[in-house]
Parts: C-alpha cells; sequence; structure tokens
C-alpha cells in the first residue's frame, strides 16, 4: 500500500471515530487475553465502496454487511445484517455478510467493537451501534446522491436501495456508493422504533443454511492446501500434569508419520493423514509425571464441595430481612441438598484450528467464538507481532462457550506449525480428547432452607452455595469478597419478593479446568432454585404454580410464568398418567418459563410428552431463528437433566465419547412449543436462556409423578432413563 | 495398497492402508470433505455416507472392503446440490444451526426415504440415531415428513 492511500485511510477512519467510541462501549478486550499496543493502520479493502467499515456497496449493488460476531449456527450472520439492512433501506435480497476481517479490526483499533460471541450478547450489545452504522451508511449513500444532483437531502429518500427526490429523478445505493464513501459520517441518527421495521422482526431464509445441506460449508476441520499437513494431540490427562517421556523411535518409521511435536504438557504427532497421525498417537509410548492430583476423584471432589457447606465463615452474596428470626419464629422449616457434576460442552466438530507459520506472518483457520482471542492467543504464542497475524474466522461446528476464552487448540496449532515452517498444519482433536481437554462446566453442591408461617406463607429463606469458579480462571478481578458474579447468579438476583433471603458462597476450586458451557450457572442454579421452591408449596400445600404467583407481581418474570400455565392448561386437570411440572427463571437480560407434561412408566421410564417455552428477549430480530433457539436450548435442557455427566477417577476424566457420555437423541426429543413474547424496551439473549426452566419443571413434574423428589442430576444416576 | 473405489459416480484408485476407514480416505485422500469427523467409532452418524443406497457409518469402514461397491457422499446427493427432496426440505423448515452433524442426518434421512415412502414418527425415531449437539431434532422430524411429501 502506497504513503498516501495509507494517509488517506488513516484520515477515512478518523471520521468514523463516533462509530468506533460507540463500539467500545460494549466492553472490554476479550475475555483472557490482552491485545498489547495496536497502532492505527490502513487496510487493504477497497476503500472506494467502503460506505463505511460495516457496509461496502458493490457498483452491481451489493451491499456487503461485514459481521463482527461469529456464525455458530445461531443465526448471527442472518440477525446481524438484518439490523443493519434495517437502518440502511438496502434492498434484503442484495445483501451479502462476511466476516468482519480480525486483522483489519486489530490494525484499525478495533473498530468492530466486540468479536465475542458468548453470553447471548451478539444481538443486545451490537445492536445499537451497528443499527446506527446502518443509519449512517443511508444517510451518506443519500447524501451523495443530493449533492449529485444539487439537492438538499431533505428532498431525498431511500429505500430498497433506491434514492429518489421529489422531481422524480432516482439512483441506486451501488452508483453514488464510491461518492458516499467520502462524505462526512453523520452523527444525528435517529434509529427506526422497532414498530417500524419491516426486515428486522421477519424471519428471512437464513445465509448459512444451504452451505449446510450439501457439504460445501467449509468448517476449519475442511481447511485445505496442496501438502499440507495433519496432526493429532494427547496433552495430560490428569489435568496440570506434564509430560515426562515419549519413544518417537516406535513411530516414526510409520507410514506417513513426518514429526512428532512436544511442549510441556502435550505430544503431537504430524502426518500426511490424520487417521495416520492420530493411530501413530495412540501407538507412541508416552508417560506422564506422577501429579499431586493423581488420587482425585468425583468422590473426592464431593467432599471437597462438602467442606463448603460445612464451613462456618462464608462471604454472603446477599441478605434481606432478618433471616434468622424469620427461622426461629417459623412454623415449618425445610431443608435440601442439590448437587450436580461436571458437563462437556461436546460441540459436534472436536476442537481444532490450522496453521501456516512463517518467520514473518502467521495465518490461522479457526471455528473460534471470538476472532481476537485467536487471534491475540495465535500471536502469544509464535511471537509473531499481530498486526502480523491473519485469523480466517471459520463458521463452527457448535461453540456454546468452548471455542471463546481459552484457544487452547489455537495455541497447540500454532507451536505445531511452528514446527514445520511454510506448511499449512491442521491439528483436530480426536473426539477422545475433544472429552478428556474440556472445559467443564463445574460441579455445585447446594444447601437449601426455607421457612413457611403457619398459613403456609414462604416467610424466609437461606442458600449457600459451594462450587467451582470459572471467571477466576479469566477475569480474576471482577471477583469482588470471593464471591462468584456468575455462579451466584439465580440466587443471588432472585426475581422472588421474600421478606428475608441470605445467599452464601463457599468457592471450591478442584484442579479440573472449568468453563463457560452454554447457560452457565443457569444450567443447574435453577434446578435447584426451582425444585426447591416446589418442595416449599408441596410443604405449604398449595399449588406451586400459584405458590410462585403472589412472589412475583410487578415483575417481568409473571408474565411468562402465566403463559406456560396457560398453555399447558394448568388450571385443568392433566388426563390419566400425565403429570405437570412448571419453572420459571431470568437469564442473560431474558425472561422465561417452562411447563411439561410426562408420564411414568414401572417407576423410571419417563415419556416426556410435551414441553412449553416461553421467552421474553424485549426484542425479537429473526422469530425462527430465536424459535430453533428455544427448540435447541429443550433439548439441552432434556439432555443435561438426565444423560451428561463427566466423572473424574484418578484425576482425569472417565469419559472418552458419546459411547459414555451419551446425548439426547431425536427419540427422546418430546413435542415442543414455543412461546415468543417480547414486551419491548429492552434487548435480552435468546441463545442460553430457554435452557434454564425446562430442567426444573422435568424435576417437579417427577415428582408429581412419582412422589420422588429429585436433587441431583443427571437422573441416569437415580435409575431414570427416556422412554423411546 | 491399491484399492479401487466407486466414489460419486467415478471410479478412483486409492494408496492407503487396508484399515484405513473410508471416512479419512474420503476426507484427507479424496478432498470430500463435506463428510465429517465427530466421533470416529460409529457413535454419532455425522460420517454417514450411502453405500449401494444403505447408510453406513463412514468412520469405522475399512475402505479396502468397499471395491465393487457404490460409494454415494453428501456432495453428490443430489447434482446441483439443492435439489434432492432431502435438501429442499431442510432449507425449506431451515432445519440445521451449527450444521456439522447434517451432512450425515442428511443422508441418513435419504436413506430412510428410500426404504419407506411414508415414514412415520416411530419409523424416523428408529432410523435417525445421528446425534445433533444443537438440538435440531424437532425440525429433522418435521422436514422428513415434508420430504416425504416433496418426493
Amino acid at each position: 500500500m502506497t504513503q498516501e492511500l495509507m494517509k488517506s485511510t488513516l484520515e477515512n477512519s478518523g471520521r468514523r471515530d463516533f462509530l468506533v467510541k460507540s463500539a467500545a462501549t460494549s466492553g472490554a478486550l476479550a475475555i483472557g487475553f490482552t491485545l498489547p499496543g495496536i497502532g492505527n493502520a490502513a487496510t487493504g479493502q477497497d476503500a472506494a465502496a467502503e460506505v463505511t467499515h460495516w457496509v461496502v456497496i458493490q457498483p452491481d449493488d451489493t451491499v456487503v454487511i461485514r459481521i463482527a460476531r461469529s456464525e455458530l449456527g445461531q443465526g448471527s450472520f442472518t440477525g446481524l445484517a438484518q439490523l443493519v439492512a434495517e437502518e440502511l433501506q438496502c434492498d434484503w435480497s442484495k445483501v451479502r455478510p462476511e466476516y468482519a476481517d480480525v486483522n483489519m479490526h486489530i490494525k484499525r483499533n478495533r473498530i468492530f467493537g466486540s468479536m465475542s460471541t458468548g453470553g447471548s450478547r451478539s444481538i443486545r450489545d451490537s445492536q445499537d451501534y451497528i443499527r446506527k452504522a446502518g443509519a449512517a451508511a443511508r444517510q451518506m449513500l443519500v447524501a451523495a446522491a443530493a449533492r449529485e444532483w444539487g439537492v438538499p437531502a431533505s428532498e431525498c429518500r431511500a429505500q430498497d436501495s433506491v434514492i429518489s427526490h421529489v422531481s422524480g429523478r432516482t439512483t441506486t445505493y451501488g452508483k453514488v456508493a464510491a461518492a458516499a464513501a467520502t462524505m462526512e459520517v453523520p452523527t444525528d441518527i435517529v434509529l427506526k422504533s422497532p414498530g417500524e421495521w419491516k426486515i428486522a422482526g421477519t424471519s428471512p431464509a437464513r445465509f448459512d443454511i444451504p452451505a449446510k445441506t450439501n457439504g460445501s460449508q467449509v468448517y476449519a476441520s475442511d481447511v485445505r492446501l496442496p501438502g499440507m499437513l495433519y496432526a493429532s494431540v494427547m496433552r495430560s490427562p490428569v489435568f496440570g500434569s506434564k509430560l515426562k517421556g515419549y519413544d518417537v523411535s516406535k513411530v516414526m518409521g510409520m507410514r506417513g508419520v513426518k514429526q512428532v511435536v512436544a511442549d510441556e504438557d502435550w505430544v503431537a504427532v504430524v502426518a500426511d493423514n490424520w487417521w495416520r497421525a492420530n493411530k501413530a498417537l495412540r501407538t507412541m509410548p508416552v508417560e506422564w509425571e506422577a501429579s499431586e492430583h493423581d488420587n482425585v476423584s468425583s468422590e473426592s471432589i464431593m467432599q471437597f464441595l462438602r467442606t463448603g457447606i460445612d464451613a462456618t465463615d462464608v462471604p454472603v452474596a446477599r441478605e434481606d430481612g432478618d433471616v434468622e428470626a424469620a427461622f426461629a419464629g417459623a412454623a415449618k422449616v425445610i431443608e435440601a441438598e442439590y448437587h450436580s457434576g461436571f458437563l462437556n460442552h461436546a460441540t459436534m466438530e472436536p476442537q481444532n484450528a490450522a496453521a501456516l507459520y512463517t518467520d514473518e506472518r502467521l495465518e490461522v483457520w479457526c471455528g473460534t467464538q471470538n476472532g481476537e482471542t485467536t487471534a491475540a492467543a495465535a500471536s502469544e504464542t509464535s511471537g509473531i507481532p499481530l498486526e502480523n497475524v491473519i485469523v480466517h474466522k471459520m463458521h463452527a461446528g457448535g461453540g456454546f462457550g468452548r471455542r471463546v476464552a481459552h484457544q487452547d487448540f489455537t495455541k497447540q496449532a500454532v507451536k505445531i506449525a511452528m514446527a514445520v515452517p511454510g506448511t499449512l498444519v491442521r491439528l483436530q482433536w480426536s473426539r477422545e480428547e475433544d472429552m478428556r481437554q474440556g472445559r467443564y462446566r463445574p460441579v455445585s453442591l447446594v444447601k437449601l432452607r426455607g421457612a413457611l408461617d403457619k398459613d403456609g406463607n414462604w416467610t424466609a429463606w437461606h442458600a449457600r452455595q459451594a462450587d467451582q469458579s470459572i471467571i477466576l480462571t479469566v477475569r480474576p478481578n471482577i471477583i469482588e469478597n470471593g464471591i462468584d458474579p456468575i455462579n451466584t447468579r439465580c440466587f443471588r438476583d432472585n426475581p422472588y419478593a421474600v421478606p428475608a433471603f441470605r445467599n452464601e458462597y463457599a468457592m471450591r476450586n478442584p484442579h479440573v479446568p472449568p468453563g463457560f458451557c452454554r447457560a452457565v450457572a443457569h444450567t443447574n442454579n435453577p434446578f435447584y432454585r426451582e425444585c426447591f421452591i416446589d418442595e416449599l408449596a408441596h410443604a405449604a400445600g398449595k399449588d406451586p404454580y400459584q405458590f410462585r404467583r403472589p412472589l412475583l407481581q410487578g415483575t417481568k418474570d409473571l408474565p411468562l410464568l402465566d403463559a406456560v400455565a396457560d398453555a399447558i392448561g394448568w388450571d385443568k386437570p392433566a388426563a390419566a398418567g400425565i403429570h405437570r411440572g412448571i419453572a420459571v427463571v431470568d437469564s442473560y437480560g431474558s425472561f422465561t418459563a417452562a411447563a411439561v407434561e410426562l408420564s411414568v412408566d414401572n417407576g423410571k421410564e419417563i415419556d416426556v410428552k410435551r414441553v412449553v417455552v416461553a421467552l421474553d428477549p424485549g426484542h425479537v430480530v429473526h422469530p425462527d431463528a430465536v424459535k430453533a433457539q428455544m427448540e435447541g436450548g429443550v433439548v439441552w435442557g432434556l439432555s443435561f437433566i438426565m444423560h451428561e455427566e463427566i466423572t473424574i477417577k484418578n484425576g482425569r476424566v472417565v469419559q472418552g465419547n458419546f459411547t459414555d457420555y451419551p446425548v439426547l437423541s431425536l427419540a427422546q426429543t418430546p413435542q415442543i412449543e414455543t412461546i415468543i413474547m417480547p414486551s419491548g424496551g429492552f434487548w435480552g439473549g435468546v441463545g442460553e436462556p430457554p435452557i434454564g426452566a425446562v430442567i426444573p419443571a422435568i424435576g417437579n413434574a417427577l415428582f408429581e409423578a412419582t412422589g420422588e423428589r429429585v436433587r441431583s442430576m443427571p437422573l441416569k444416576k437415580l435409575g431414570y432413563r427416556y422412554k423411546s | 495398497q491399491m484399492t479401487s473405489l466407486n466414489v460419486n459416480g467415478k471410479q478412483v484408485t486409492v494408496d492407503v492402508e487396508d484399515d484405513m476407514p473410508l471416512l479419512w480416505v474420503l476426507r484427507d485422500e479424496l478432498g470430500l470433505t463435506g463428510t465429517k469427523y465427530a466421533c470416529g467409532v460409529a457413535a454419532c452418524g455425522a460420517c454417514t455416507v450411502l453405500i449401494d443406497g444403505k447408510p453406513v457409518r463412514s468412520c469405522v469402514m475399512p475402505a479396502s472392503a468397499l471395491e465393487g461397491r457404490k460409494i454415494t457422499t453428501i456432495e453428490a446427493l443430489s447434482a446441483d446440490g439443492q435439489s434432492h427432496p432431502v435438501q429442499k426440505a431442510w432449507v425449506q423448515l431451515q432445519v440445521p444451526q451449527c450444521g456439522f452433524c447434517q451432512s450425515g442426518m442428511i443422508m441418513a434421512a435419504a436413506a430412510l426415504l428410500d426404504q419407506n415412502k411414508q415414514p412415520t414418527n416411530a419409523d424416523i425415531d428408529a432410523a435417525m440415531t445421528n446425534v445433533c449437539r444443537c438440538g435440531t431434532y424437532a425440525r429433522v422430524r418435521e422436514a422428513i415428513h415434508l420430504a416425504a411429501r416433496l418426493v
């Protein structure tokens, strides 16, 4: 790039500062990494057609909308494009989304804001600045046409990629895009109210779907170059243990094997075909150092959690009213302990990344939930400066939180690529590696106490949590007074108007690495809270739905609870042999509730007949994608409560594949009814919220059916199974 | 070891070990990456291809055993990549989420409909044992019924 072009691009990006600034308010750098000093730099993009960095318009009227978040199948490529297109008022049939280039983003001072695709945040955190980006581009296009015609912009209007003047003259976005790119970026932007939306709020066909029906979607797993190599890796099975030794001589003669690459706690075989690499890895004798964790088991971890339940001095996350007095004056006190184990994300695409290293430059192909963390991890591992790191974001074969913060697979791929400079290497984890090197949804043990007065009113409760902190491993600075602000959700921020409440939190961190897994603390805390409230209702002799209602008056939770009760027919008796459960949860800025109907045969065989799930995310951009997320959330909830648990023996994960870590099957999937009821005025998340309420609704229905109160997951350990 | 295979209507010869599963011949030797690796033990079905029209999990099937058999992968389910009734139904009902299981899911569904023109829910439940982690199962079921009507 010439100095002049670089200078003009820099000036352009300076004029666009307001967009950058509004983007920057969305938050800090990606979790877990810091990007060292980034200077302003230029981009290789065709500046003529780049109206703003978000919107590139080609002469043929194609509108390229850049997407900063990752497409994991949740529909971000479509939903985010809709929000830009809505304000741009372009012809939707001309829209083509593409990934915002990570390298450009870094060189242009993080111009696209956050790239993090987790926490159900893609839309709710970026909707304001990307809608403004669409509106700004529209105003610039109109201004360019008005200037060309010598008329005031106020006499022009834009719709469906056509700009028209009151005189009848018209032009198209493609014709004025180059001129628009030279216009001042406006600052006087008024966004449409959602009631005026024509593109957002509808369900156009998702852009990512056709390629996913014919094998043409290229995931990171599918990246190929002539002469490329493949690698399979094994990391120390006891977390934190070091590599002691390995015998290369046993594999170097094997067909296709090129090299063995080792690091402090892992070893990888590189070959000309992945099956050969993996076979050699399995054949190679490998020894690991003894570790202080060699005797850790799920049982010993449970005992460790119990020390948190038994401890006398535990930090208090929330305290309302006089808890002790309320318990002292109670007519009835109910106590219960709830527990659940580790979970793995088990994305269908096992973790992987491809890398091509030379002394000056590093390219990485990765199905990442955050292109920035991938770039930072690659740069940090290789020593190649960030501006020379190229990250190719690929649609991921499932994310669910596994591909956000840790980037362990990226670091390994880069290390391996550094051992074979100039050759593309694709590191593919085996399923077994993926199962045993997860970043697991942590274990937890919770003790709950509740007080009822003589009339069965709920007067006080007390939640003592003992669990493992995830945030400690990525952003320890947000932990205050030893209280994990994420793991205490659902208790600390519960909506029930009970006069006295105490939430205590005892952090207990075993050696098993924790991670954010879709819905995080809302995979387990709603089960504990909402099943315990069901216990209180029964102890009070009250209907579980009616027991909750007065305590939720005036909340946004109540309409959801009412909606699912109404849909399931709560006020009418269920059919013979059918039993119901209900629960309500808010999370990730949204409100949800679930009601289920099930029957139980032979005391243990559960046939889930219906699941009704309701969601209020404030605003809905793509109703069908929201529905799909709710359907998936129901499947996750049913899978978690019945099937899933990672157990630990001798310091390592026992499970290795879908054979011993089964997930819900199609045959076990019930009729799912979704109710989307946006109430407006706020922007909530969608990907995670639908899971939480489903789990306790099943637990509560099971109690109705069997009289047995289930207080731990997965239910298979209690002898239950799904009918299929 | 030279093995001659009929893949998507073309005769190809590959020089691979006798025990190399078809999946890796397809993906790494022939560059047909639409068929996915997800478990390696025939537990999830992401690697499903058709062999003489029957669904087979290619991750445990040695390629050397398939000489003279007709192998069809997702890339050749339809000539244009969109006109098979299952593909049409999948797009119409917006089935995939992440999509990684869907090649195998679609091949299994195509094989089911080839055997059973009007599958019931019970037939679908029995035949469709592929794992989908995103939870698209309800739409898969619905889309198979739709595809049956489109045939």
